[in-house]
């Protein structure tokens, strides 16, 4: 009995030291990215640097804003992303529910191949994918990089383990034995149990596709670029000048530290929840 | 229980009529109901086949002929010659080669400390909650704006890091043309953005070992460190190889770290540190041979398989020692 109370052990001051430090390494890239958009691009080059912010953020944004198309970026991120993260979690909540509860011919085959090009990087795809976008005539345009992302294999996955737990076969039973439809019971039952999963698979599918970067490069141009198309112009020289540079990386990324600032428990647990089902 | 009888008295109160009534209701949604569930998946799996498998299974076609980027319609049957130019190209082994050393100086120490701090996070502490999300924020930046940021970071000129380094007496380090430096650079941002997440995934898989092996353990009288080597790394173990497998994969297709260093699809002046992720969007978008490039990522989906091979033989031959 006392040894089960002891079990979690107490933090002593060198967790606290090593922990700490390792909390000013991964957040002081933040802190400086603030630092050298707020100063002007002669303070960055100077013999000593400058290491506290300065007055110039607000004029760094303006000119990111202007000279690198953030705000068009911005714009186009938030729209790619919003539709991706709807497509994605309602065609996954569909297909969990089904490989979850449902029995039918060709299950586990389905499921199969769901599961197993699930550790496949989509890098690996992009040419072919490339020449569809190219024939369908849609390179440069944003459904070029919303279609092929409007499911995903993890999703399916994903919602699968989340339903298996959560939804009791009960309620489906008692959704069939009152003659609801299947749309009716996944309408009625299904959603309002599976919302949980579907918020965490939202949140999770949000950022990534913020983030993405390969295809949306190789399929967008810098002339309506997403926000990291955006940057991989300001990284290979388009402005020359470095805190103007740092505005704009700072503007591409306030969004999702918003998201995570406001959500960022959820975030956490989603993430440990995923790692023990996985 | 209750609600899936449906009481027998009731049927009898009500003869005649409930028996057909329910024969129409049941076989109406049963008919359907064997159609439904392939409604349910077919949204996922007819854009899956479309936009996931089909691009797949197509590239090792795309791999044996020339096509070209602005014409990317027109395809010429070539065999195996973009393999074997592939082979001839000194460019390709190089990339080989620094896939390979970037990926373990980004993946060993990253999940090693991703292992120490979780087991710190393990312990009772204040503040939990803000160690875990401040661990986590690297992994919601961008690649690319990671990148940006390291990038100045690691100039040579006036990058902090070299300016901490000649205000500490040491020389200043060219991060950019020296192959280990830049290699150490690249690996770094990888290293920032996924040691908190994995961090978090480690932390999930202990909080998940039962408290009573340490506490059998601690009345056999051992250490913590013979509670760490012997209770929490075994009950890891399928975490480990998770993550072992995760990053792996990860690693063997870096690239934007490497695009983005210095913002050159070469990977450096002499190719030092240059992927085979990069090198595979040299070859498609830097000399529009997309053939090529499909041949790249074909022998890079080889290369997974072979790893995921190795993994399973390593995992399995493990599991046999332990018995």
């Amino acid at each position: 009995m006392m040894l089960a109370k002891r079990s979690p052990l107490q933090g002593g001051p060198l967790a606290y030291a090593v922990l700490g430090t390792a909390t000013l390494l991964f957040v002081f890239p933040f802190y400086w990215t603030v630092v050298a958009a707020s100063r002007t691009n002669s303070e960055l080059s100077a013999a000593t640097p400058a290491l506290t912010p300065g007055p110039n953020l607000f004029h760094n944004f303006g000119e990111a804003l202007q000279q690198a198309a953030i705000g068009t970026a911005l714009w186009n991120s938030l729209l790619v992303s919003a539709a991706v993260t709807a497509g994605v979690v309602l065609s996954s909540t569909l297909a969990g529910f089904a490989f979850a509860k449902l029995r039918f011919r060709g299950r586990g085959l389905l499921l199969a191949v769901t599961v197993g090009t699930m550790m496949i990087p989509p890098q690996l795809g992009v040419i072919p994918l490339f020449m569809v976008i190219v024939k369908m005539d849609l390179q440069n345009k944003l459904p070029a990089v919303i279609l092929p992302a409007l499911v995903s294999a993890f999703g399916v996955f994903f919602m699968r383990q989340f339903l298996i737990q959560a939804l009791p076969d009960e309620l489906i039973e008692a959704g069939r034995v009152d003659g609801a439809s299947a749309l009716r019971i996944f309408w009625s039952i299904v959603l309002p149990v599976a919302r949980p999963g579907m918020a965490v698979l939202g949140m999770l599918t949000f950022m990534a596709t913020w983030n993405d970067f390969f295809w949306p490069i190789v399929a967008l141009s810098s002339q309506n670029p997403t926000v990291q198309v955006a940057l991989k112009s300001l990284g290979q020289g388009y402005v020359p000048d470095q805190s103007v540079v740092m505005a704009g990386t700072l503007l591409g990324t306030l969004p999702v530290l918003l998201v995570f600032a406001l959500l960022g428990r959820q975030i956490v647990g989603g993430i440990m929840q995923g790692a023990v089902k996985g | 229980m209750a609600i899936t009888s449906p009481p027998a008295p009731a049927a009898g109160r009500r003869p005649g009529q409930p028996a057909p009534a329910a024969a129409a209701r049941r076989s109406g949604p049963r008919a359907a109901g064997r159609l439904a569930p392939y409604g349910f998946v077919a949204p996922f799996f007819v854009l899956f086949a479309a936009f996931g498998l089909f691009p797949l299974v197509y590239t090792a076609y795309v791999s044996l002929h020339r096509v070209e980027l602005q014409t990317s319609e027109q395809m010429d049957w070539l065999g195996l010659q973009n393999y074997t130019r592939l082979f001839e190209d000194p460019f390709f082994w190089n990339a080989l080669g620094n896939t390979f050393t970037i990926g373990v100086l980004s993946t060993v120490p990253q999940l090693l400390m991703a292992l120490g701090l979780a087991h710190l996070l393990n312990y009772k502490l204040r503040g939990r909650t803000f160690f875990r999300v401040a661990m986590l924020m690297p992994y919601a930046t961008s690649v690319a704006a990671a990148t940006l940021v390291f990038a100045q970071l690691f100039g040579r000129d006036y990058g902090l890091i070299n300016w901490l380094l000649t205000s500490a007496g040491l020389s200043p380090v060219d991060w950019q043309a020296s192959t280990w430096a830049s290699q150490l650079g690249v690996s770094a941002i990888v290293t920032w953005r996924w040691t908190g997440y994995n961090a978090l995934i480690y932390l999930a898989g202990m909080q998940a070992i039962p408290g009573e092996l340490y506490e059998s353990a601690a009345m056999d009288g051992a250490s913590r460190w013979q509670q760490f080597r012997h209770v929490t790394i075994p009950g890891l173990r399928p975490t480990i190889v998770f993550t072992v497998v995760v990053s792996t994969i990860g690693a063997t297709q870096l690239f934007g770290e490497p695009l983005l260093y210095e913002g050159n699809a070469g990977g450096g002046i002499s190719h030092q540190y240059q992927t085979l992720g990069l090198y595979m969007y040299e070859q498609g978008w830097t000399f529009f041979h997309l053939g090529r490039a499909a041949a790249v990522a074909w022998v890079m989906f080889l290369l997974i398989v072979v790893l995921a091979l190795l993994n399973a033989a390593i995992a399995a031959r493990r599991n046999r020692t332990d018995r």
